[in-house]
């Protein structure tokens, strides 16, 4: 299914197609938000280029999940823009809307259907029918069935996927969470803190996905394990007090003297 | 079609109740109409309609498990939905009386008499025709929960806030019905009915057909709602109840999800209402009464929330032993419902339900 084909993406004032002709996927600019007049995102702005991978570090609190937050309608800032490609205006949609629209994500705290096994956990993420009388006629065809299965086997949980949600391990849940946004197909991906909870080798499987992901779909990963951040081998944003401080390799923003006295402590 | 069948074989206690649903529709006729009076196993008239009214309980206890033990909405109010679908039903067997009041007016049912009305109020017109009527009365209470639901789900309201004000509706709507002017009969409700559907109400056969479509009815609805939960709207349902912020970010517009099986519930109610007035023979305000919606809570919760089945036993169950001890000791039945309650909250928090093996209960 085309981007253009999704039916909420008509009703959410009157822009119909994901417009990245500019070849940039997400604009926020000039954000802030405030709780109770702590400035959580202060004065940001970012760029995300349609099909690039970028990872977003900072120290605790800097506001990297409020930022997330922000793009998926779960906080709205007291100011500012941000727009999904050239015409979608994410301040004026809505949790669901945004998603239907093609933004994924995964939490900070793996967040699953315990209740159900972690087959049905992707077939309610899977992209398809979101109104209650089309979801509640809606069957697993062949073709779905056979994505479903795919997905279980990228993700590692094949043999698990009979399993209540519940019984999975930290890691596994994170697992689980990324098989949800891919059956999702989203166009833009946040995947807030992936590989916590996981063995190394867990870590090298996720990073792989992840980028291989890129390209096809722009993808958004906040971490503070700079290992995996560098097997990503990507830009990176650094977030310092809800503002952006430094962009760039990795290796420069190693080396740059500001990250190291905010973030490394030097 | 198939889902439902592997639904329903996973649900072995559900099948239990449908079997015993359906033999009693039919076994109760028989037993009521066929066998002689000395025969020992003769129901009596009282007791045909007083089991009728027990699975009314039953149908009303399951409408509210699918908000309540599904998809995580306590209403505390459910009892309004009851008492709408009972008094569209009451409506219609007034105006079945005809002029055998004991004002004898062949159109004003008497109370109206009685107050010096000398027309039919608007929203009386055609409930004397069973047609009009009986889908009324699933629409009455359907359109009140809509309403109600698009305002309190819209706006996110939840939980304990959610509880009080499903509480302050029935409240609101009792007070109202308490008053003459508008058009109900006031603290007496409605009463005095003769037949319904052209039967008499007092005939023996009528009281047995009325077990039996309740019977029957209730065992529908059951396998309406068990299908309904085994397709993917049921797995919504559960993310829903157990995060439901969660769920909007895959998309889904949780609070349709959530006013759409609250309107079923509402429908199911009001059907439960209106099989329960012919068979008890009156409605009145004190249907609405937040006593009675905090007993519906107690039902379920005592047979096992989120079993379906076991909402249907509880609220058999405790009706059953409210005869009993009511017959007896009158002023204590509420004492005893709440140390029932705390009971099982303490060593049964999941209910009689959760007496059933696993492996009996095949969930
Ligand atoms: N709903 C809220 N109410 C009040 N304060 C909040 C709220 N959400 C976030 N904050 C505060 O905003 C700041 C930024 O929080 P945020 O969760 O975005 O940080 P983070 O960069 O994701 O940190 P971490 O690496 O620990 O996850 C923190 O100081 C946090 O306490
Ligand atoms: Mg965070």
């Amino acid at each position: 299914m085309s981007v253009s084909q999704r039916r909420p993406l008509q009703r959410a004032g009157g822009a119909p197609v994901l417009d990245t002709s500019h070849g940039t996927v997400l604009y926020l600019e000039s954000l802030n938000v405030s709780f109770d007049g702590f400035k959580a995102i202060n004065d940001l702005s970012l760029y995300i280029n349609d099909g690039e991978l970028r990872c977003i570090i900072g120290p605790n609190g800097a506001g990297k999940t409020t930022l997330m937050d922000i793009v998926t309608g779960k906080t709205r800032p007291d100011s500012g823009q941000a727009w999904f490609g050239q015409t979608l205006d994410l301040l004026r949609l809505d949790e669901a809307a945004i998603a239907t629209a093609g933004i994924g994500r995964k939490f900070q705290q793996p967040t699953v259907f315990t209740e159900l096994t972690v087959a049905e956990n992707l077939e309610l993420a899977m992209a398809g029918p979101r109104r209650v009388w089309d979801v509640l006629r809606a069957r697993l065809g062949g073709e779905q069935r056979d994505l479903i299965a795919q997905t279980l086997e990228r993700i590692g949980l094949t043999p698990l996927r009979a399993q209540f949600a519940s019984t999975l391990s930290h890691g596994q849940k994170q697992w689980l969470e990324i098989g949800m946004l891919l059956m999702q197909k989203p166009r833009l991906l946040l995947v807030d803190e992936p590989a916590t909870g996981m063995t190394h080798q867990e870590m090298a499987q996720t990073g792989e996905l992840l980028c291989s992901l890129a390209g096809e779909h722009s993808v958004v990963v906040v971490e503070h394990d700079m290992d995996f951040v560098r097997s990503l081998d990507s830009p990176v944003t650094v977030l310092h007090q809800g503002s952006v401080l430094a962009e760039g390799d990795l290796d420069s923003i190693q080396k740059d003297p500001l990250v190291r006295s905010v973030y490394l402590g030097e | 079609m198939n889902a439902l069948r592997s639904a329903l074989w996973s649900d072995r206690m559900g099948v239990v109740l449908l079997t015993v649903l359906l033999l009693a529709a039919v076994w109760v006729p028989i037993a009521s109409l066929a066998l002689p009076e000395s025969h020992p196993l003769h129901l009596g008239s009282y007791s045909v309609s007083l089991w009728g009214k027990y699975l009314c309980f039953g149908l009303l206890a399951l409408s509210l498990d699918i908000v309540w033990g599904k998809l995580g909405i306590l209403s505390l109010g459910h009892g309004v939905f009851f008492g709408l679908g009972g008094y569209v039903m009451g409506m219609y067997l007034m105006r079945q009386v005809g002029d055998r009041g004991v004002y004898g007016d062949p159109i004003l049912p008497d109370f109206m008499v009685f107050l010096n009305w000398d027309a039919l109020p608007w929203f009386w017109y055609g409930l004397d025709h069973a047609w009009i009527a009986f889908p009324l009365i699933l629409f009455v209470p359907g359109l009140l929960a809509f309403v109600f639901g698009s305002l309190a789900f819209r706006s996110r309201v939840t939980g304990v806030y959610l509880s009080i004000i499903t509480q302050a509706m029935t409240y609101a709507v009792m007070l109202a019905f308490f008053r003459n002017e508008l058009g109900f009969g006031g603290n007496n409700g409605l009463t005095g009915f003769f037949d319904i559907l052209g039967f008499d109400l007092r005939a023996d056969t009528t009281r047995a057909a009325l077990f039996s479509v309740t019977a029957l009815s209730l065992a529908g609805c059951y396998v309406l709602c068990r299908a309904l939960f085994s397709t993917r709207l049921g797995l919504l349902c559960t993310a829903v109840r157990d995060a439901e912020s969660r769920v909007r970010f895959l998309g889904y517009r949780t609070d349709r999800v959530k006013l759409s099986v609250f309107v079923l519930s509402a429908a199911i109610a009001g059907l439960a209402g209106a099989l329960y007035v012919p068979q008890v023979g009156i409605i009145n305000p004190g249907e609405f009464s937040p006593l009675n919606s905090i007993e519906i809570v107690i039902w379920v919760a005592l047979g096992g929330r989120g079993t379906l089945w076991g909402a249907v036993v509880g609220a058999v169950v405790v009706n059953v032993a409210k005869t009993q001890f009511t017959g007896w000791l009158p002023e204590g039945w509420l004492f005893m419902l709440g140390g029932l309650f705390v009971l099982t909250t303490l060593y049964l928090p999941r209910g009689l339900a959760m007496l059933v093996p696993k492996r009996v209960s095949g969930s």
